[in-house]
């Protein structure tokens, strides 16, 4: 009898949808992003506000966006950038998330007159356009970045405080969290350990996709005079000097593609976290 | 308690006294429990046997302050201690550490993000705040070995995803004696299971009554599960306790008509069935009571006079009978 050779028994397991087609692209943008944005002091030839040569100087490879009416390398600090929008998208969301998460969980968690004014107080802010709302408190509080900042964690905290209050409501109705009160947990542990961990996720995922909104409005409150101040390599401050040079397209180019491809990449794995995890699905 | 059970010298751990649950809804109130009275006795079992929407959960929840939204009246004593209308915080510390619950369905009753060592350990030191984490490790292991789970060190870091229905069952039980409770409450602890688990589980359940001196209060409607596990019975019937005794004198000698047409229910191996017997009617619902028995529209034996006054406990033969006709005992109201 001769032996056969069964082949060994391989399982292949799928990449997840966050980790393929346009979200994998979305993830090695952000990574080159990040990249660019922590090393750039390092080993970038210029200073965002050195000036290097001649004024409007079209793109040429010693320069690869050219330079502005000032003859900075607009290249350079359409990168130096990232060195503002990243921290101050990041910042704005995860305050925002805080205080959403905060309000939402007292909300849908105590219910009662507690609910009621918490949402009314979301209801009131989500009844003006953010941007719109996001430029009346920039401009009472001064423009520049830091009021930037204040102005849009206000605008975007009821969006998350309305996302958990739902899903905190819908988990506090599930079985195991009446056996944890049966059994005799405290309610901020149940708070805690069983209920947040499950109404989390649709926040999590909204941030993701809400990262690249961020950036936008940033750029769009610079854009209009209220954030950051010249001769500060904001993206939105840089297209405002472009349209003042609009023959120049470089200099507004530049600026307009960053915004584009990091506002692109965080849609990308927003959108593929919102499939993987999706909201219908959750909690099962 | 003379007729319904043993003569008893000992105080009960759980006495119940006229609780009436009242629910208020859109159109107008629903009283679910009407007064219902029972004791339960140290390593006793007591089964609380009805059909869905007999009040026989709603009981059980409102006397460990579960129920929101429903008013709650009458007494619920552990060891002297009244639990209705007890504030909040001395509540918690009853519950789970001195009386537990276990849920009808395993599969959704834990956590899905904790494993359920970590549940276990959580539970514990939510009632022992002194106890270390290694020990509190080393009991859930010890506890889950106690509940029949097979490498219990090892499960211990498992997710409820990944244990079948009767492993869940026995990690909520595992939980639910975690801090030796004198008294344990299982909601249908079995309905979700399959037969043959069902009844590990009831063995399991039993072992624990007497390896401890556990006080059992057994909820369900499966009068099957009921005649080998439990001492005594109540049967509910819309919110009322219509029928209570010793499980020997209940099977052997029913009074009530619901009971009789509860075990009729019960399937049998040594009879021909051509259709298994049910009950005709509707459960009565709290919402639609009718005029004085609120089992007379369905029961066979009804009086002219059944409807006129509801008829209340009284003995006859070796138990507590809720029937006017049988007893001869007018009814109030």
């Amino acid at each position: 009898m001769t032996a056969v050779a069964i082949p060994a028994f391989t399982v292949q397991r799928a990449r997840p949808p966050w980790l393929r087609g346009p979200s994998l692209i979305g993830i090695i943008s952000l990574a080159t992003w990040l990249l660019v944005a922590v090393t750039l002091p390092l080993w970038s030839p210029h200073t965002p506000t050195e000036v290097v040569g001649g004024r409007l100087l079209g793109p040429s490879w010693s320069h690869l966006m050219g330079t502005d009416a000032l003859g900075r390398d607009v290249f350079i600090r359409a990168l130096y950038g990232s060195r503002i929008s990243l921290p101050v998208a990041a910042i704005v969301i995860i305050s925002a998330v805080l205080v959403g998460t905060i309000v939402g969980a007292a909300a849908g968690f105590l219910g009662g007159w507690v609910d009621a004014v918490l949402m009314r107080a979301v209801d009131i802010t989500m009844a003006f356009p953010p941007i719109l709302l996001a430029m009346a408190i920039t401009a009472s509080l001064g423009p520049g970045i830091r009021n930037v900042l204040i102005a849009m964690v206000l605008v975007w905290w009821p969006i998350y405080a309305r996302l958990l209050r739902a899903q905190v409501i819908a988990v506090r109705q599930r079985e195991y969290v009446d056996s944890a009160v049966a059994i005799g947990m405290s309610r901020g542990l149940i708070l805690r350990r069983y209920v947040l961990p499950m109404a989390y996720t649709p926040v999590l995922v909204n941030a993701t996709v809400d990262f690249g909104q961020v950036v936008l409005l940033t750029a769009s409150l610079s854009f209009i005079g209220l954030g950051a101040r010249p001769p500060s390599p904001e993206w939105g401050a840089m297209i405002f000097e472009g349209a003042t040079n609009f023959y120049q397209w470089w200099i507004a180019a530049a600026p307009g593609i960053a915004i584009l491809l990091v506002v692109l990449a965080f849609n990308f794995v927003g959108d593929a976290l919102r499939d993987t995890f999706d909201v219908k699905d959750l909690g099962r | 308690m003379t007729v319904a059970g043993r003569q008893r010298n000992d105080e009960p751990i759980l006495h119940v006294e006229d609780l009436r649950v009242t629910f208020r809804t859109a159109a107008g109130p629903a009283p679910a429990v009407r007064g219902v009275s029972f004791d339960v006795y140290p390593g006793e079992a007591l089964a609380i046997v009805g059909e869905s929407g007999s009040g026989k959960s709603v009981t059980m929840l409102a006397i460990l302050g579960l129920l929101s939204g429903a008013s709650v009246t009458g007494s619920a004593r552990f060891r002297g201690t009244e639990l209705i209308g007890l504030e909040p915080s001395r509540l918690r510390e009853i519950r789970g550490a001195n009386v537990s619950m276990i849920f009808q369905d395993p599969m959704t009753s834990l956590n899905p993000v904790l494993s359920i060592g970590r549940q276990l350990t959580m539970v514990m030191r939510a009632h022992q705040p002194d106890l270390s984490r290694s020990g509190a490790r080393a009991r859930a292991v010890e506890l889950l070995d106690r509940v029949a789970i097979s490498q219990a060190a090892r499960r211990c870091d498992s997710y409820p995803h990944e244990l079948s229905g009767g492993m869940r069952q026995r990690v909520m039980i595992a939980m639910a004696i975690s801090n030796d409770p004198e008294v344990l409450i299982a909601d249908e602890p079995t309905t979700a299971l399959d037969v043959t688990v069902q009844a590990q589980m009831m063995e399991l359940l039993a072992d624990l009554r007497r390896d401890h001196q556990l006080a059992l209060v057994l909820i369900t409607h499966d009068l099957g599960v009921v005649a080998g596990a439990t001492d005594r019975i109540a049967v509910m019937y819309a919110g009322k306790v219509v029928e209570y005794g010793s499980v020997e004198a209940l099977f052997a000698d029913p009074g009530h008509p619901y009971t009789r047409g509860l075990l009729e229910c019960l399937p049998r191996l040594d009879i021909r069935h051509e259709v298994q017997a049910s009950i005709a009617g509707v459960p009565a619902t709290p919402m639609s009571l009718p005029p004085g028995c609120p089992f007379s529209p369905r029961c066979k034996y009804a009086q002219p006079s059944c409807s006129e006054a509801e008829p209340v406990l009284a003995p006859h033969g070796q138990t507590l009978v809720a029937c006017s006709v049988l007893t001869g005992v007018a009814g109030s109201r």
